[in-house]
């Protein structure tokens, strides 16, 4: 067996970014997540990487797209209002449909906000975030260990559709440590002939841009683009069920706000009443087929978000509104404790949603 | 299922975390599985410190302790604000050299440690955290102090490794205060 080793969850996005062959990074620091730019400021030069303090996250993420362009593994990582500077870039490399991982450590917001953890931007992540049609996937990790495997799933899925993976983490999750291994860390390589890396004389040149100034040719673009969604959606949704077998009540939660959740289904199993979770591993392409199936097994639904209440939308959308869904959240930087989700559990098996 | 939750709090620059990330240490080395989750606010820098340690033979659920086990109080505002969140039964350690006041419950068992003013007498001033931490391998049912040469060697950097056995002292003296 790998030997199990104590890392802050910030420090091991980078490390599996160092393991997924990821020799790029570009960023500016902010609270919750600068321990990623510093474990690559330190790993970098060492192994041949390059480690760059950009000027301010547009220069960063600009920086990202040209790096994807010529093909090579690249990443950014921020926090919230860093992601929200970012957003530009973000749209741009989905228009030219090229590779790469960026990471949001959320804190609470909107504006400045504050630094503690936050799950306030589901909506900017799964809808968009910048101008225009496209879609990010995006990973939302619950451990120290997740937060390794789906950086190395998120490099291996963006190469593979050609389009960013996003790791939407919250403060909690980025600052604890925990145990973990790498014994699994798969690495897929994909060729990448669209990349642009000289052409030697020996072939057409490349092009990576996002301008389509003729509309049909435009429209065409996105077509082909939500094509390859649509496979996405088909094939990566991934997500996590805890004692759903005999559950008359689901919680739906992810990251941090699941591993609360986890204590509150417990402590409500202790107590009689028959409640799972359903954790989204993947929030785009959401876990929608798990979520319908549970909606005809179940009397209602609990959103636990620390949010105002954003996934709840989905939740509603994908179970078709066929059963109640309720909302147990706090936000700002707040967490829930065990027991208000467990109140909220009470609260559903009387019929209050 | 055995999980021992543990809440070290007092003053940023006490050696909050760094206790905290011995004892998760020494749950990894016990092939227990460990969460460390400390605060990260502003309180850090100049305030108050705290720190959640969770060491379980089962996988931890919420790394947010709101429930300790053990609190380990390293001054007062620590131990009034966590003072009625330990479980009956619980266990307070109190360095008892910041901070005066008694605990009045009666549900806990209560240890009171002079370790800074022990610290400051030796010559580790900086090293009170690890006094109370010995403390507590001692007197927790849960602990124990063996292996502990082993964690401080893997957690103190080569080079500063002339801290392993001021440390280990440090260990030492919590470990046979009575």
């Amino acid at each position: 067996m790998a030997e199990r080793v104590l890392m802050k969850g910030n420090e091991a996005i980078a490390e599996a970014a160092i393991r997924a062959g990821c020799r790029h990074y570009f960023g500016y620091p902010i609270t919750p997540q600068t321990e990623i730019a510093a474990y690559m400021a330190k790993k970098m030069p060492k192994i041949g990487g390059v480690f760059l303090q950009a000027e301010s996250e547009i220069a960063s993420i600009n920086m990202v797209y040209g790096a994807a362009a010529a093909g090579v593994r690249v990443m950014t990582s921020s926090s919230s209002p860093g992601i929200s500077l970012k957003a530009e870039g973000l749209s741009y490399i989905a228009g030219s449909d090229v590779p790469a991982l960026v990471v949001n450590v959320q804190r609470g917001g909107p504006g400045l906000g504050g630094i503690q953890p936050s799950q306030s931007d589901y909506f900017q992540a799964t809808k968009g975030g910048g101008h225009g049609d496209y879609k990010m996937i995006v990973l939302a990790p619950a451990s120290v260990q997740e937060m390794a495997s789906l950086t190395i799933k998120g490099f291996n899925l963006a190469d593979k559709y050609l389009m960013t993976s996003m790791i939407l983490a919250d403060g909690t999750i980025g600052q604890m440590m925990e145990p973990i291994t790498f014994e699994d860390a798969e690495i897929e390589n994909y060729d990448k002939p669209w990349a642009l890396t000289g052409t030697n004389c020996e072939r057409a040149h490349n092009i990576v841009n996002s301008l389509y100034l003729k509309p049909d040719e435009l429209e065409m673009k996105n077509i082909e683009r939500f094509e390859r969604y649509k496979l996405i959606e088909e094939r990566e949704a991934m997500w996590e069920e805890y004692m759903m077998e005999d559950a008359e009540f689901c919680v739906v939660a992810f990251g941090i706000a699941a591993r609360v959740a986890k204590n509150a289904v417990v402590a409500a199993r202790n107590e009689g009443i028959k409640v799972g979770l359903i954790r989204p591993i993947t929030l785009w392409p959401f876990p929608k087929d798990a979520l319908l199936a549970a909606a005809d097994q179940v009397k209602g639904f609990i959103s636990v978000e620390l949010n105002m209440g954003q996934m709840i939308e989905d939740i509603r959308l994908y179970t078709q509104s066929k059963k109640p869904v309720g909302l147990c959240n706090r936000c700002g930087g707040m967490i829930p404790e065990p027991d208000e989700i467990l109140e909220s559990i009470r609260n559903a098996q009387k019929g209050v949603f | 299922m055995k999980t021992t939750q543990i809440l070290i709090a007092g003053f940023g620059g006490q050696g909050i975390l760094f206790a905290g990330k011995f004892l998760a240490y020494k749950g990894l080395t016990e092939e227990l599985q460990v969460s460390w989750l400390p605060s990260y606010g502003p309180e850090m820098r100049g305030g108050t410190a705290n720190c959640n340690v969770i060491l379980s033979d089962t996988p931890v659920g919420s790394p947010i302790i709101t429930q300790p086990d053990v609190l380990i109080a390293m001054n007062l505002p620590s131990l009034q604000k966590y003072v009625d969140t330990v479980v009956s039964g619980g266990q307070i350690y109190v360095d008892s050299a910041l901070i005066d006041e008694k605990v009045a419950r009666e549900d806990v068992e209560v240890f009171y440690i002079p370790a800074t003013q022990i610290a400051k007498s030796e010559g580790i001033a900086t090293l009170a955290n690890m006094i109370m931490i010995g403390h507590l391998l001692e007197n927790n049912p849960q602990l124990s102090f063996d292996g502990t040469e082993e964690v401080v060697k893997k957690l103190v950097p080569p080079a500063k490794a002339a801290l392993v056995e001021l440390n280990l002292k440090a260990l030492t003296l919590g470990k046979e205060y009575k």
